[in-house]
């Protein structure tokens, strides 16, 4: 159906390009060499023993299923810095069908407006 | 390859035909009906491909409904018209909906009612694809309306939770307005001109008055059905609380929508668009300003808040598929994004290239999603959990849905080699040479998606395994074979997008700029 060379081709991005063929065989290069790299380094792990245990400050490790971290905690940090941006958003989203139906007309009248000046 | 005339007429008659069968074939076993219904789709999507095919190769193909093909003045009769895009959104709509039938196989087993779910499943189908091929303004309504009822009976199909029926109710609401507005738009164009074929509209078109409340009227009721940022708000509700095969089938109505979007611009408006220009006072200064640049750089405002907001919102989510539900609002930004670069720089090869860029990613925008919503269906089918704070440790149970999410997820954050990679590459690099600053933006954006859905994978999916799930199992083989399609679509297009940009976009991109074609293949033939 389609000749082979086909699918070999690179695909033009406008000032660039990208084949993801090439990505590939560079990304398993590099990989094969971080390998090789690897096995440079000493062999001193030893599995089992007290390496392997966690060290929380000297504090006693909870159990697993307690350790993990639910997904409302994840990037408090970023999402408490952006409250006030949560804020307003989470106020558009009143999930009242009427604001739906505000927002249409809020947009139609804007362009109206503007059809209307040009 | 050719196909028969009256092929575009086939691909809608077909689920619309089946739809009236599949209450009588019910009768005899579920089994039956399921296999039914896949065959049907699964013989619509071939006609598709052959009638692709045809187009993709020989350009513009009609269908006059009523007897004989010629056509005459005034045009009264309805037409198919089918170019580029149109094929180009029917093989993304026929590629949702079979894959979404797939997976409703094992995934709905459990309910009641499937003759009347797999009626309208194919109802909404006939509907969306008669969006896509018709050639008539009152047509596309007639099929909006077909599709915006089977959506609304879909989405509240799960009557025995409130949540479901409230988004059915919401949805219906949004979907009746622009279904009025549209028809009030095709009332004006069709009381100034005596014509409802979009080639003879767009042929006689004169921007006048009531020319440009008829394109707000269509444009905003369009792009509101589409889902764009502000009158997105009714997307993560009915998303987030139709069954997950219907959330799937729903991308491709959403992506009708925007097909909606696009006829009227490029190809009803295109003649005009493209050619006026106005002096206008600008702080003392006179300026002169296109309809189309105005008009890109409006798209281009719209997608820009879109992607924002849909990334900003989908952070906080803590519903798996209404998160994922705010992505689809971002994601359809990018979508926006390359095509409203591409109406303001239009005439450039930056323009065109933009234009490829946001085609493209339609098409990987609704593999992705559908992805994504799959997954989530399948862990709420697993688990009867949708609460990512609950959810943990399912990569132990779940091994094959992990790896397609991982896919996904990939995907969707616009991670290489996957064809996410590919589209947005060439709506950052093209919209870079329009402003840096929405390529900046674009960019931002999607770093926070992948951020987005690492949370849910290692909300649902890494973590210490929790006793509640211990029984948990990997889902049915019908759900997997459903994502496994996605999963090699993703990267059958991510490792050889230029095969996908050649026969398939730039057809589509070719066939939106060229709105003469279009005119004269109906015109011309009189």
């Amino acid at each position: 159906m389609f000749p082979f060379e086909t699918l070999l081709e690179t695909l033009k991005t406008g000032s660039g390009f990208w084949n993801p063929l090439i990505w590939i065989t560079a990304i398993v290069v590099a990989f094969l060499i971080m390998y090789i790299l690897r096995g440079f380094g000493k062999k001193e792990y030893k599995e089992k023993t007290d390496q392997t245990q966690s060290f929380l400050s000297g504090n006693p490790e909870y159990e697993k299923e307690q350790m993990h971290i639910k997904s409302s905690n994840m990037y408090w940090g970023f999402t408490e810095s952006l409250k006030w941006v949560y804020d307003v958003l989470f106020r558009m989203h009143t999930g009242d069908v009427s604001d739906y139906v505000l927002w249409f007309v809020i947009v139609m009248a804007f362009l109206f407006i503007l059809i209307g000046v040009i | 390859m050719n196909v028969p005339d009256y092929t575009p007429a086939l691909v809608v008659a077909i689920p619309l035909l089946g739809a009236f069968l599949t209450p009588l074939v019910s009768r005899i076993h579920d089994k039956v009906r399921n296999g039914f219904v896949i065959v049907v789709l699964a013989l619509n999507a071939f006609l598709i491909g052959l009638l692709a095919s045809d187009v993709f190769t020989n350009g513009i193909k009609t269908y006059v409904f009523g007897g004989a093909q010629d056509i005459t003045l005034p045009i009264v009769r309805i037409l198919f018209e089918v170019d580029g895009m149109s094929m180009f959104m029917a093989v993304i709509s026929a590629i949702l909906v079979l894959v979404a039938v797939i997976y409703s196989w094992a995934f709905m087993k459990e309910n009641t009612g499937l003759d009347k779910y797999y009626t309208l499943i194919l109802l909404m189908t006939a509907g969306m694809l008669g969006m896509e091929l018709t050639g008539d303004m009152f047509n596309f309504f007639v099929f909006l309306e077909i599709t915006s009822i089977s959506s609304c009976a879909l989405i509240a199909f799960w009557t025995h939770k409130g949540e479901s029926v409230d988004a059915g109710f919401k949805y219906i609401v949004i979907s009746a307005i622009a279904a009025l507005f549209v028809l009030f738009a095709v009332g004006l164009l069709y009381a100034q001109y005596d014509a409802l074929n979009i080639a003879m509209l767009a042929n006689v078109l004169e921007y006048t008055f009531l020319d440009k409340i008829a394109l707000v009227l269509l444009v905003v009721a369009l792009t509101m059905k589409a889902g764009i940022v502000p009158m997105h708000m009714w997307l993560p509700d009915a998303y987030g609380r139709a069954p997950s095969s219907v959330t799937v089938a729903l991308v491709g109505v959403t992506l009708a929508s925007l097909y909606g979007v696009f006829r009227v611009c490029f190809t009803l408006y295109g003649n005009v668009l493209s050619k006026i220009t106005k002096q206008i006072d600008f702080l003392g200064n006179p300026l002169t300003v296109t309809v189309n640049g105005t008009l890109g750089f409006v798209i281009i405002l719209l997608a820009i808040i879109t992607i924002l907001f849909g990334v900003i919102m989908a952070l906080r989510q803590i519903d798996f598929k209404r998160l994922i539900a705010f992505a689809a609002v971002a994601e359809l930004g990018y979508m926006f994004l390359g095509i409203g670069t591409g109406i303001a720089a239009m005439g450039t090869k930056h323009g065109m290239t933009a234009l490829t860029g946001g085609i493209f990613h339609i098409i990987n925008d609704a593999v992705d999603v559908g992805l994504l919503f799959l997954v989530a269906g399948a862990i709420y089918y697993a688990t009867k959990e949708l609460s990512l704070n609950h959810l943990g440790g399912l990569a132990r149970n779940m091994k094959y849905t992990s790896i397609f999410f991982i896919i996904g997820l990939l995907a969707v954050a616009g991670m290489p080699p996957m064809n996410g990679f590919a589209s947005k590459l060439i709506i950052y690099q093209s919209t870079y040479q329009l402003n840096p600053i929405l390529a900046i933006i674009a960019i931002l954006s999607s770093i926070l998606l992948l951020a987005v859905f690492v949370k849910v994978f290692y909300s649902a999916f890494m973590g210490p395994a929790l006793p509640k799930f211990k029984a948990v199992k990997e889902v049915p083989r019908s759900m997997l074979l459903a994502m496994g399609i996605f999963a090699a679509i993703i990267i059958v297009f991510g490792f050889f997008p230029q095969l996908i940009v050649e026969n398939i976009v730039q057809p589509a991109a070719n066939a939106l700029l060229g709105y003469t074609d279009y005119i004269t293949h109906v015109i011309g033939g009189i």
